[in-house]
């Protein structure tokens, strides 16, 4: 059962998506926070970017490549949902899932190599705020390929539709914290 | 206009005993679950500071209830009593008891616009409360680095000596950040979109503007010790150097990170505090509040500059001199905004009809003692003085001026004026006099000694002043089992409330719906209000402080009474 207060809308906008902004401001600060003590210790250790240099640009870039595409899917998924066609939504949220999936298998793949290589969260404060930072970012975009799978099951059934706006701009915004970090961790040498 | 609830709410009356109190998604049901976890967690925090009081004042005695307290039981009672009191009473009672309560009883709808969401946030609470209490109970003992939990004391088993009870502690504060975060979202897209149909900007009560401001500026701050956090177990697990200089760390970024948060806190608990005091003496003093959009206003003020003061805890942490006259200037203008809302406090109680019911006594003395620790806290906002008061007894008597109104003396200021909706009864005037003239006398016999024992230069952090013979001068430690004995007096009487409390929830006389004929939204409803609040939701024609209006019969103006 829904509360009445849920259906009201004061401000004009749907509870929804104002708790889905409200939930992005708190993770900015999060990220903003982590990021912002990182650019602090890299400015004042030139030393690290011998470290960074061991960073593969060309698979961050590729992933960037993949999650700014995966965007467009979830773009084209609202829509759809927009125009009421909850079938068309879900496929393009499952491409999306494709999209996220294969970014965590990338990472996957890149940390099992560099922790091979003996670049580990312990060998240097560089490569512990690279694996926080990344980590912390690879476990938004997991939750957030959850939670899709759960609004595109939903949708396929035409309901729930305007959920799919929502986890949309949840996706952008763990796009946008990738935008940040990989010039961060990979382009500075 | 007004809405009628769906028929649905009624199915929730034959819920068996534990889904409707465990389980509930009722936003009266779960601010219960804060309240009482909350007043359970503040025995456990009164008790650790009878435990080390007691060895402060009587050093290497077996106290009653605790035994011998070793060094490192002292630190861990010091440590836990901070971080149970202000993270797990505080927090709980003043933001998410009284928000999940009081919000949508007072601005009129039936719930939460996300129940559920509600309910996981109590519940993650709640998992960060036992984690928080089983590290006492793990090989090493309770964390003891201080409630700041400075690296590398912190960082580092080899200096903490609790390999699993600091990591406890920092995995227990961090479960309980995410908890408030999804309280706080709920709170605010509340209050934005679920009001009554009529209640603008301006008709909402001040408490609600408080406690949601609270958790704007709470969600704002807390982002970054959040990572910082995340950083600190790392540390402590891993064995990552965030924090260690020798490994390209630094352990003031964790002051900083800490102090980020740690300062906006104060205004997280302050706010809504005097949202209490402001809704308690308008009624009792029977006037319109002074000047509601300028208090507004100077909150919003007072919660952005809230965010440039932080540096103040640290200038004797090596900081840049420049910083520090950076951070004393804004430190001091901070102090502006918070002095206007007392002040406007005061000139509503001027000329009003005043009744001194025990809310209002705790109102009245939440703005007395609250105006101390406010003047004292301009000498630690000065950077020149500060460095000769820091970590001295000075600023923790100044701290608790701060803190003890704002979470037990504006606590039992709501508890005892939001009682009768609460549980649809009366407490005991008689025992609640009794309480509280037995409680505020103490606490002042508690700090002012500890006020001149900072001027006399104590250092805060010694667990045995019979090692410094400087120290352990009969002078001092006179004014030292003072406020030991004080503070016992003081634990003694609050046997008198919890009385009064639970035998009032039972025995007491039988409350109507608006007992102190009082304006706000909550008052319309039944005490206490059912499942949905209303049969029918209430519409909003007014403010909520149009008390003595020339012309009315009545002195008071209830919000949903159409014109």
């Amino acid at each position: 059962m829904t509360p009445v207060a849920t259906t009201r809308s004061a401000t004009g906008m749907p509870t929804g998506r104002l708790a889905v902004w409200w939930l992005i401001a708190s993770e900015i600060v999060i990220f903003g926070g982590l990021l912002a003590a990182y650019i602090m210790h890299r400015l004042a250790h030139d030393a690290w970017s011998e470290q960074a240099a061991h960073t593969n640009t060309w698979i961050g870039a590729f992933n960037a490549l993949v999650l700014l595409s995966s965007s467009l899917s979830a773009v084209l998924g609202h829509k759809a949902a927009d125009e009421g066609d909850g079938k068309k939504a879900a496929k393009m949220l499952y491409l999306t899932i494709l999209g996220g999936v294969v970014f965590l298998a990338v990472k996957a793949f890149e940390w099992t190599s560099e922790i091979q290589a003996g670049y580990t969260i312990t060998s240097n404060t560089f490569w512990s705020f690279y694996y926080s930072a990344a980590g912390l970012h690879a476990l938004h975009v997991l939750a957030g390929v959850i939670v899709m799978g759960i609004v595109a099951a939903a949708a396929k059934k035409n309901e729930n539709l305007h959920r799919v706006e929502l986890i949309g701009l949840y996706w952008h915004f763990v796009d946008i914290v990738w935008i940040f970090l990989f010039p961060l961790l990979y382009i500075a040498k | 206009m007004a809405e009628s609830v769906p028929a649905t709410h009624d199915e929730h009356h034959e819920q068996s005993f534990l889904i409707k109190y465990l389980w509930s998604t009722d936003h009266k049901i779960i601010g219960m679950q804060y309240l009482f976890t909350g007043m359970f967690m503040a025995l456990i925090g009164g008790f650790f500071a009878y435990a080390f009081r007691m060895q402060l004042a009587f050093p290497g005695t077996d106290i009653p209830g605790w035994g011998l307290v070793t060094p490192p039981d002292y630190n861990a009672l010091v440590t836990n009593h901070g971080t149970i009191m202000i993270f797990w009473v505080a927090m709980p009672v003043l933001v998410a008891a009284l928000g999940n309560f009081l919000i949508p009883l007072m601005i009129g709808c039936d719930d939460m616009v996300f129940p559920r969401l509600n309910r996981l946030s109590f519940q993650v609470f709640f998992l960060s409360t036992v984690v928080l209490l089983s590290s006492f109970f793990v090989p090493g003992g309770a964390f003891g680095g201080a409630w700041t939990a400075y690296p590398p004391l912190s960082a580092q088993a080899a200096y903490n000596l609790t390999p699993w009870g600091a990591p406890l502690w920092v995995l227990a504060v961090a479960l309980e950040f995410v908890a408030f975060l999804m309280g706080g979202i709920n709170f605010i897209t509340t209050t934005m979109n679920s009001r009554a149909p009529g209640m603008k900007m301006h008709d909402i009560p001040l408490v609600v503007w408080m406690i949601v401001l609270a958790s704007i500026i709470f969600m704002l701050s807390v982002g970054p010790l959040v990572a910082g956090a995340v950083m600190l177990f790392f540390d402590q697990v891993l064995g990552t150097g965030f924090y260690d200089p020798a490994r390209g760390g630094d352990p003031v970024l964790w002051q900083h990170l800490f102090w980020f948060f740690g300062h906006p806190e104060v205004y997280v608990v302050l706010l809504p505090a005097m949202g209490v005091v402001i809704e308690i003496i308008t009624v009792f003093a029977r006037k319109k509040f002074f000047g509601y959009t300028p208090v507004l206003y100077t909150t919003f003020a007072a919660g952005v500059i809230s965010f440039t003061v932080w540096a103040h805890h640290q200038f004797i942490a090596g900081i840049d001199p420049r910083m520090a006259h950076i951070f004393t200037v804004t430190t001091l203008l901070i102090s502006v905004p918070i002095a206007l809302i007392v002040f406007c406090s005061i000139a509503t109680l001027y000329g009003g009809a005043i009744r001194f019911t025990t809310p209002m006594l705790w109102a009245l003395a939440f703005i007395f003692e609250f105006l101390l620790g406010g003047v004292t806290g301009i000498y630690l906002g000065a950077a020149g003085a500060d460095i000769y008061f820091h970590d001295s007894y000075f600023v923790l008597a100044h701290f608790h001026y701060t803190f003890f109104p704002i979470g037990i003396i504006a606590t039992f200021a709501a508890l005892t004026y939001w009682f009768p909706k609460m549980f649809g009864r009366h407490l005991n005037e008689t025992l609640g006099k009794i309480h509280f003239v037995g409680t505020i006398i103490p606490f002042n016999v508690i700090f002012i000694p500890l006020f001149i024992l900072g001027l006399a230069g104590q250092h805060r952090r010694i667990y045995n002043f019979e090692l410094f013979p400087d120290l352990a001068k009969p002078e001092f430690q006179d004014l030292r089992v003072l406020a030991t004995v004080a503070l016992l007096i003081m634990l003694i009487f609050q046997v008198v409330f919890l009385y009064n409390f639970f035998s009032s929830m039972i025995r007491g006389r039988k409350a109507e719906k608006n007992p102190y004929e009082a304006n706000t939204l909550e008052w319309t409803a039944e005490s206490p209000p059912p499942h949905g609040n209303w049969s029918e939701l209430p519409s909003v024609y007014r403010g909520p402080y149009e008390y003595s209006v020339p012309g009315r019969k009545a002195d008071f103006w209830p919000q949903n009474e159409p014109t």
